[in-house]
């Protein structure tokens, strides 16, 4: 094993893989935010009381949530162009995507928080003649959403890491870069290496500030 | 939108669509079995009260977590080549690295789960003069693997999913057999629609089973 | 600083003049971190001895129990099981031993545990055999023979094929009971046995106990039950922060207690009655 390594490609082009995952962060930043707002619209279309929103809302969920991504970002990259008519840049298809999918994720977490607010409180909402949007609003959501809160940074964690497979359809996030420069140098090791460790200093960063946010809800509330 | 969906070229192609998904079963099959088998011992390594065990447990499964999946699979097929000479076959690259990442996440699991137990079942063990192997095949592991079942069939579920990725080092699986066969019949959206659904058909199921298995365990009062 | 009487007084009816005592404890202490729980306790017991050990909390009591059977690891000090050292003594005097060498003593020192902590993924019947089919080997007919034949001592032969979760905790307990005689030690420690228990419940467990002792049994018991601690007991203990501040028969330390802080002890369960 006389491999002899050299990181000076690296150092190089090191601004390309800081771009590279600048794009990573603009990517997860972006579906995530789109990302809240439709698993938001989701979770409440299921939660409602007529089917003809629960129902198509349920399907959307169950579908995107056990299907990979991969297929979407190949879907809504090559397919919906198809069918609409509009083609989609790679950012568009990725974050597309990974909204929709990750909006999936995101609405059984808003749903597991609001039904884990006691019965009490929506009788006690009806009881002063609340109607539902209502209760939701101004009861339901204000105490569900401290819970919410864990699960949404995980999902949210793990949406970081499938913003990679963006590169796929040459969007250039993080590991596209890599792939492109491994290629144009030869050091596969030192690149894709170097690129595990910024994804791992970022995530396991973000990690340990998971944790702190949580150890400090918990504390908040303690009975 | 005029568009005529052509789903019948799909159905005729199913074979090569087969073909893949067979690839995608093994994957899973291998790294799920392994890692349901070696899981057990990173997790008790991970829990361990003696340093060095515990450093090099905590170390692999920061290291599995806190990357993509993408990058540990290019880096088995791509990156260590170079570093050790060997070349695996990509399916062994991904085969590897599919294993090596769910085995860390269902450590946790294990030390989750080993954690629930209460102190006093491992002092009674210990109180009649059982070993530390005893006390786990016995007392602990029977009764902590009842509550880990969802957790594990979660995984099961991700790690469905992840397959997918090994398409792209060109492990001939389900989802590389839908891009050659979606650039072949220049029909993206039925190709990755029919390709969507049998994903859902395959994974939807353990989804459900971990629903119920839930469901059975809150009812039980763990 | 008390004046405690010598260490060794075990009742003349009960031991031969030349008998080795079961059990002999010199100098334990025991420390979590830099709290100091038990500072230094000698005691020798000899067979068939039951001993009361009483104490406020934090006094150390339980500890020390632990320590006889390296639930907890001594700090310093030797143990010493029919006359055989356990463990060696490290640079800084702890205590240590192979992991053999505990499980043979947990064999011969049977401990009952104020949480019963039975097994609840077997039955009764099976968590009574447990001990001797795993840790000893016997086979599983034998095994099973005499642990039926143990229910049936507890009174809870009727019960054999049931879960814990089923049971009372005055059954659970004495269930944990018949798990600890069904290894056949020794010694046997109560590490507050009924503290957990409603209160209508604990009497079935003291006669279970009380049962005991008229096999002959070397038995140390940590309880805050005083009444039974006078009729059970050959010798009474009051441990106060980590030493043994008086000892003596039930009727010397529970009736009339020479030391001050026995009788402030004694003082506040006013209700007791002998």
């Amino acid at each position: 094993m006389q491999y002899v390594w050299d990181f000076r490609p690296v150092w190089l082009n090191f601004g390309v893989l800081l771009e590279g995952l600048v794009n990573t962060l603009k990517l997860s930043g972006f579906s995530i935010g789109l990302g809240l707002v439709i698993g938001l619209v989701l979770a409440l279309g299921r939660l409602a009381p007529t089917r003809f929103l629960s129902l198509p809302a349920t399907v959307i969920i169950e579908f995107y949530r056990n299907t990979p991504p991969l297929v979407h970002f190949f879907w809504y990259f090559y397919g919906l162009p198809i069918l609409t008519g509009i083609s989609l840049s790679p950012f568009a298809a990725a974050a597309a995507a990974l909204s929709v999918q990750s909006g999936a994720f995101f609405a059984e977490v808003f749903r597991g928080g609001i039904i884990s607010v006691e019965r009490g409180q929506w009788e006690a909402g009806r009881a002063i003649g609340m109607g539902h949007a209502q209760l939701m609003r101004r009861v339901i959501l204000p105490q569900a959403f401290r819970r919410m809160i864990p699960p949404l940074m995980e999902r949210s964690f793990e949406l970081v890491k499938t913003t990679s497979l963006a590169a796929t359809l040459t969007y250039g996030e993080l590991v596209y870069k890599a792939m492109v420069l491994a290629t144009q140098t030869y050091r596969p090791m030192e690149i894709y290496s170097t690129v595990a460790v910024m994804f791992f200093t970022v995530l396991f960063l973000a990690s340990l500030g998971m944790r702190a946010v949580e150890h400090r809800l918990a504390r908040r509330t303690a009975r | 939108m005029n568009y005529s969906f052509q789903f019948g070229e799909i159905l005729a192609n199913g074979d090569l669509l087969l073909r893949g998904l067979k690839l995608t079963v093994l994957l899973f099959v291998l790294a799920f079995s392994g890692a349901l088998m070696c899981s057990l011992f990173i997790g008790l390594a991970r829990g361990s009260s003696r340093r060095l065990p515990n450093l090099i447990a905590t170390a692999y499964i920061e290291l599995f977590r806190n990357t993509p999946v993408l990058v540990q699979l290019i880096w088995f097929y791509y990156a260590l080549p170079a570093l050790s000479g060997w070349q695996p076959t990509a399916f062994t690259a991904a085969a590897l690295g599919l294993f090596l990442n769910t085995s860390a996440y269902c450590a946790e699991i294990w030390r989750a789960g080993l954690q629930s137990l209460p102190a006093g079942q491992w002092e009674a063990g210990r109180a009649i003069g059982m070993s530390e192997w005893q006390l786990l095949r016995r007392v602990v592991v029977p009764q902590a693997l009842a509550r880990m079942v969802p957790a594990f069939t979660n995984r099961g579920v991700e790690l469905a999913k992840m397959t997918s990725i090994a398409s792209t080092i060109t492990v001939q699986e389900l989802m590389y057999e839908a891009k050659m066969l979606s650039t072949q019949t220049f029909l993206p959206l039925e190709t990755f629609t029919v390709v969507a659904v049998i994903y859902f058909v395959l994974i939807y199921p353990g989804t459900l089973a971990a629903y119920a298995l839930e469901r059975r365990l809150n009812s039980k009062g763990a | 600083m008390a004046n405690v009487p010598p260490a060794n007084v075990p009742p003349a009816n009960l031991l031969p003049a030349d008998a080795a005592p079961v059990l002999a404890v010199g100098g334990l202490r025991k420390s979590f971190g830099t709290n100091e729980v038990l500072k230094g306790i000698d005691l020798k017991v000899g067979a068939g001895e039951r001993i009361a050990i009483l104490g406020s909390s934090g006094s150390g009591k339980s500890t020390f129990l632990r320590c006889i059977n390296f639930m907890e690891t001594p700090s310093a000090g030797r143990i010493a099981l029919d006359g055989t050292p356990i463990g060696t003594a490290g640079r800084d005097g702890t205590l240590t031993a192979r992991s053999g060498e505990l499980r043979r003593l947990r064999t011969r020192v049977g401990m009952i545990f104020q949480q019963f902590n039975l097994f609840p993924h077997m039955t009764v019947l099976e968590n009574v055999m447990e001990g001797p089919v795993t840790v000893k080997g016997l086979p599983k007919a034998e095994a099973r023979a005499k642990a039926q034949d143990y229910l049936k001592r507890v009174g809870l032969a009727d019960k054999a094929d049931q879960y814990p979760q089923r049971l009372s905790g005055g059954q659970q307990q004495r269930v944990a009971i018949a798990r600890a005689l069904a290894m056949e030690p020794e010694i046997l420690l109560f590490d507050e046995p009924t503290s957990s228990l409603d209160p209508e419940l604990v009497g079935e467990v003291l006669d279970v106990i009380l049962g005991l002792s008229k096999e002959g049994r070397t038995m140390l018991l940590v309880t805050h039950e005083l009444g039974f601690a006078y009729h059970f007991a050959t010798r009474v203990l009051f441990l106060h922060e980590g030493r043994i501040h008086e000892q003596g028969t039930p009727d010397e330390v529970l009736k009339n207690p020479r030391e001050e802080r026995t009788q402030a002890f004694l003082h506040r369960f006013s209700a007791f009655h002998f």
